[in-house]
């Protein structure tokens, strides 16, 4: 048994036919416990008020924004190594959950920003960062669907995957050289001193984790309603052939 | 690939068009830039560094939907595809051909648009230094911008859709190169990075380049 079974489509919507549900049910509690904690039963911070309840979205969809993309490069590479076509679809199907996890982030963020820093936008390094994450994801997208032939497709949306990664990367340490951050460190790291209180720290991990799965949820359903959109057009093509 | 690479520019020189255009096209920004803006000489030299360096970035992505475009349409890429050199080889020509044609008239003449949006005097040697460094980034980008969206038909907003994100890292490092310059700073560090991104773009790109047009040919 290894994870190789399931590049079979017939085996992937099997499993994924059984897994989805209790995947379903979990990520709606997961969501629904860490929201209802995350804004209702924490105290207000001291200088943020209770516009701190903000994080409990901010911070796992810009999270997963980033997580998103790192799973359509496996996808790729897998795509472009061992030629699965189950993995191309998933990396296609990642990419507007990707897109709507970045947007969610800029949005709130956005809403966070301009009664505590007093704007809607600043050119701050991470910011920007995720601004051009935003277009990165808008480009792949755009290329899967401009082009018609399906491995061609898949081909160069890997390519550009990779070489996306790089430059995004890249951009995220240029912008830092380029203007001084207004954003926050990080303060869920495991191995630093000042973290944020436990009080918000753990509504926050199962708002996390609701987001994760939430995502493979999503990504599931969209990879098979993918393979099944590949399977109609076989049909339909064997019916023109016939 | 020498052969290429003249053909390139033979092509380039006597079809029109694509030559000149990129030139105009970089004068035309710094003529309509001031006259959107205002003419206060303050205001101007604050933003000449990035509005050169953008305008620069622009006018190279007018020319790129043809760097590879042309040739499959009538075939010669596929020609160039059995022939005896590395697509990665041909890649690099057609790159270089594309930098010769638009990348260095760029850097040659943008002291004089320096002079119309009234850069300060000590950043035009950094200017042309900077946009020498920086326009082969830009053009091998573009080569794989263009591989990547040569079987689309009308591809040119995509394919600028594509390219202008990835531009981003020379961009920063670029217009940095020219501000600090202008501040009369230390800019050897902006330099150095600009640098090693067109190396690190001009070594790796061609590959995924080709790649992108083997799959195309297909």
């Amino acid at each position: 048994m290894s994870i190789w079974e399931y590049a079979n489509p017939k085996r992937f919507m099997d499993t994924t036919a059984r897994l989805l549900p209790w995947l379903t049910v979990f990520a709606a509690l997961c969501l629904s416990v860490g929201l209802v904690w995350g804004f209702f039963l924490t105290p207000d911070d001291y200088k943020q008020g209770s516009t701190v309840r903000i994080i409990y979205l901010h911070v796992p969809a810009a999270m997963m924004a980033i997580n998103a993309w790192v799973m359509m490069l496996v996808a790729s590479l897998i795509w472009l190594i061992r030629r699965h076509h189950v993995s191309a679809l998933a990396a296609r199907a990642a990419a507007p959950v990707g897109l709507t996890f970045t947007l969610i982030a800029l949005i709130t963020g956005a809403l966070w920003g301009q009664p505590m820093w007093g704007t809607w936008w600043a050119w701050d390094p991470r910011l920007t960062s995720f601004l051009i994450l935003f277009l990165f994801y808008l480009g792949y997208i755009a290329l899967w669907q401009a082009i018609e032939d399906a491995d061609a497709a898949a081909d160069l949306t890997s390519v550009l995957c990779m070489v996306g990664s790089v430059f995004a990367l890249l951009s995220r340490y240029a912008v830092n050289f380029w203007n001084q951050g207004l954003h926050q460190g990080a303060s869920l790291s495991l191995d630093k001193e000042e973290n944020v209180s436990d009080v918000f720290w753990q509504p926050l991990v199962i708002c996390i984790a609701g987001f994760i799965l939430l995502f493979v949820v999503l990504v599931l359903l969209r990879t098979r309603t993918e393979i099944r959109a590949r399977r109609l057009q076989a049909l339909l093509m064997r019916e023109r052939m016939a | 690939m020498i052969a290429l690479f003249l053909r390139d520019l033979r092509l380039a020189f006597r079809a029109g068009g694509g030559f000149g255009l990129a030139l105009v096209f970089f004068l035309l920004v710094a003529v309509l830039v001031p006259l959107g803006v205002g003419p206060q000489a303050a205001t101007l030299a604050l933003i000449a560094p990035g509005i050169l360096w953008v305008a620069a970035l622009l006018a190279c992505l007018l020319t790129l939907d043809r760097l590879f475009a042309l040739d499959f349409e009538d075939g010669s890429l596929d020609l160039l595809a059995t022939a005896p050199i590395p697509m990665e080889g041909v890649v690099l020509a057609k790159a270089a051909a594309h930098w010769v044609t638009t990348g260095l008239p760029l850097a040659l003449a943008s002291p004089l648009l320096a002079l119309l949006l009234q850069l300060p005097g000590a950043a035009y040697a950094m200017l042309v230094a900077s946009l020498l460094l920086g326009t082969p980034a830009l053009s091998v980008i573009g080569a794989f911008g263009a591989a990547l969206t040569v079987g689309v038909k009308r591809g040119g907003l995509l394919l600028s859709l594509l390219v202008l994100p990835l531009y981003v890292p020379t961009l920063i490092f670029g217009a940095e190169v020219v501000r600090r310059a202008g501040e009369g700073a230390d800019c050897t560090a902006p330099l150095a990075l600009l640098a090693g991104v067109t190396a690190g773009a001009l070594a790796l790109l061609p590959y995924a380049a080709a790649a992108a047009i083997r799959v195309n040919l297909r």
